[in-house]
């Protein structure tokens, strides 16, 4: 059942063997907002070079949900995360692991694009700077040019690096903040509902990009759509009211649910 | 009828009326004409408090002078032309100073008289004299016609402010200054030039040597020691609370405190500073160093909370594209947040500088309101400041005193508008549209 998902033009090139491996693998994951229950219970795993799209409604708990995969949730007041999240055989919560660490290696892609208010060169190079990724120049050089080729930013760009990346349409914001993610070398992309802010065009390229992205990454993406998680991901997992509903291969949730709630979801009944 | 909600809603109509419309206009420019008189009586008063202020002070940055022919004798300056400095300034000069007067009026004999004359000048005429020596040491020997400063009664004579009709008695000036003061203004021996000494002294009894530059310097230190505590202490504070410090029961009484210490009366800071930093650390009295901590005190919370302000100012998605990519929150704060927020920091503090230039009231209680004559070198000197300055010369009975309050109001206008204005470009520069 691998890899018959509904893919756009994605070139289908990746070893079926790398696919099966599992990078990150969550257990009975729960988080509370005070005395609030946003999630309970959440029982999933992500394989290395596959997308998996996270779906549902709003307020379903699936942003909570990618937040605690790079520990993002520590940052908020009064939120508590129970359960165990395995990366590389490691529990990404024990006391060992450096928060800040594990952002470097798991990196975000949010739903507003966000770059710094710098140069186009300083947004992507800056993580590589704060994790001493490059000591030279030309290093860093390239770092930057290889990042911008891999989003796919690299000609509409090159010439004027020097200018703010604010500057730059929501579409190009966007694939650049992708490629300062990519720069610090993740290994798993958490995208949160990252097209939700562009039109169908620039929609499109990223969805692209994201296909082209798997064969290097673990990605994980929260999405409105579910024309989106159809068309971008292998893996899909429904969320409703803080429960994983139902998860499974993206072409049996969409053909073939098992839970009624996720048939009524992907019907447009509930939502 | 029918209880279908719909039918029932359209029976409802909105009343289009022209008296209904004609009268929302009506209202609306009603509206507009409050807001138009409302900062239209603000201009004027301003202009009114401008003009008077302007109008009165005027007259302060000019001061009447006497033309006199001094005799700069070489027997009584230097009478072995040794020309070495050392001799020249210990020469009597008031004595050549008041020789040359007499030359000037040779019908006036009596010595009463002659110290009646003598009255016509400033006390400082033979430091004039002096000064004039020690530049250019030629001039010994020459008869030059120097422009001596006149006394300050003189200064109003030739002001328009004492009233020749008046009975002598009442007059400051009496009949026999006039007639000698008359025969020199006939002789074009009396103008007004440029008050070089209003900018260049600090503050005397005699308003033709009293100036503003002490208070000025003594400002400029006080303010000096306030922006050095407070900006690093009201940065540091306000990052803490805004970006790390938790948020529960103690942050909130901080947060409370520190708006309500905005809020207290400044001269209860005063009290402070004289009870703790005089009293208990035996601090100099009437130093820029005691009254800048005062102050500092005093616009600490202001500070405060215009640092935490242009830090909520800073989206929160700069702070997780930081975290995002692995910095740290101290990295992220410093490689991103604060470089955003620092204009918005500046101008806030810019402002509360320009609150503390203003304020009298906590530097009086700390003995800032003392006369002083010296220009202040250091924080620990005796000083006063600008609006003290005011406060003093306001009291003065002294006529010319009452143009020099005016013209240090100018000054201290001036500084502040020229700190509000840097504020008003600081934000305009660095302004951020996300």
């Amino acid at each position: 059942m691998e890899n018959v998902a509904i893919e756009m033009d994605a070139p289908v090139n990746d070893e079926p063997m790398a696919a099966e491996e599992i990078k990150v693998s969550a257990h009975d994951v729960g988080v509370f907002y005070g005395e609030m229950n946003a999630l309970r219970e959440v029982d999933i795993d992500f394989r290395i070079n596959q997308v998996t799209s996270l779906i549902g409604p709003s307020g379903c708990g699936k942003s909570t949900f990618l937040r605690c995969l790079n520990r993002m949730n520590d940052t908020v007041d009064g939120c508590r995360v129970v359960g165990s999240i395995i990366m590389d055989g490691r529990d990404i919560y024990s006391k060992d692991v450096d928060p800040v660490e594990l952002r470097a290696r798991v990196g975000m892609v949010f739903q507003k694009p966000n770059p710094f208010p710098k140069s186009i060169y300083d947004n992507i190079g800056y993580g590589p700077r704060i994790h001493g990724m490059a000591a030279k120049k030309e290093e860093m050089d390239e770092l930057v040019e290889k990042s911008l080729i891999l989003a796919g930013l690299w000609d509409e760009v090159k010439d004027r690096l020097d200018e703010p990346g604010t500057g730059l349409s929501g579409g190009q914001q966007q694939r650049l903040c992708i490629a300062r993610a990519i720069a610090v070398s993740p290994e798993v992309i958490l995208m949160d509902e990252p097209c939700s802010a562009l039109d169908p065009i620039a929609t499109a390229k990223i969805e692209e990009l994201i296909d082209e992205l798997r064969q290097n990454y673990t990605i994980v993406i929260v999405t409105h759509s579910m024309q989106q998680a159809a068309r971008v991901s292998q893996r899909t997992a429904f969320f409703h009211l803080g429960n994983l509903v139902e998860q499974g291969d993206t072409e049996q949730i969409f053909t073939n649910p098992v839970d009624d709630r996720t048939q009524a979801y992907i019907t447009g009944r509930i939502g | 009828m029918t209880d279908d909600p719909a039918t029932i809603l359209t029976a409802y109509k909105p009343d289009l009326t022209k008296a209904r419309i004609s009268k929302r206009y009506a209202a609306e420019k009603r509206f507009r004409m409050y807001g138009l008189s409302a900062i239209g009586v603000a201009v004027l008063v301003l202009a009114i408090l401008l003009i008077t202020i302007a109008g009165t002070g005027y007259s302060a940055f000019q001061q009447t002078h006497i033309a006199i022919d001094v005799n700069f004798d070489k027997e009584s300056i230097d009478p072995q032309g040794t020309n070495d400095p050392g001799v020249l300034a210990e020469a009597n000069y008031r004595g050549i100073a008041r020789q040359s007067i007499r030359h000037a009026f040779p019908e006036v004999t009596g010595r009463r008289d002659q110290r009646n004359l003598f009255r016509l000048f400033s006390g400082e005429i033979d430091f004039q004299v002096r000064n004039m020596v020690l530049d250019d040491p030629s001039i010994i020997g020459t008869t030059q016609r120097v422009w001596l400063k006149a006394a300050a009664d003189i200064d109003m004579l030739t002001k328009g402010f004492i009233d020749r009709s008046l009975p002598e008695g009442d007059r400051r000036v009496n009949d026999q200054s006039l007639t000698w003061y008359d025969k020199l203004d006939r002789d074009d021996r009396v103008k007004k030039r440029f008050n070089t000494t209003f900018f260049t002294t600090a503050d005397s009894r005699e308003p033709e040597q009293a100036g503003i530059l002490g208070a000025v310097v003594g400002s400029a230190l006080t303010l000096l020691v306030t922006l050095v505590l407070v900006f690093p202490i009201g940065v540091a504070a306000a990052v803490y609370l805004e970006e790390f410090a938790p948020h529960n029961k103690w942050t909130d009484i901080i947060e409370v405190n520190i708006n309500n210490l905005a809020a207290v009366p400044s001269i209860v800071f005063g009290l402070l500073g004289l009870a703790v930093f005089l009293n208990f650390f035996g601090l100099p009295r009437s130093a820029p160093l005691v009254g800048g901590m005062v102050l500092g005190l005093m616009t600490l919370p202001t500070i405060i909370i215009a640092g935490r302000s242009a830090l909520k100012a800073v989206p929160p998605s700069i702070r997780e594209a930081a975290l995002g990519i692995g910095a740290s929150r101290m990295q992220t704060v410093t490689h991103h947040v604060l470089p955003l927020a620092m204009p918005g920091m500046l101008t806030g503090t810019i402002i509360g500088m320009a609150q503390a230039l203003g304020e009298t009231a906590p530097l009086l209680m700390i003995g800032m309101v003392a006369f002083i004559v010296d220009v202040p070198g250091g924080i620990t000197d005796a000083a006063t400041v600008l609006p003290v300055q005011i406060f003093l010369w306001a009291d003065a009975p002294e006529r010319a005193f009452v143009e020099r309050t005016s013209a240090a109001i100018m000054v201290l206008l001036a500084f502040l508008i020229a700190m509000n204005l840097a504020a008003i470009l600081l934000r305009k520069k660095f302004e951020r549209r996300w």
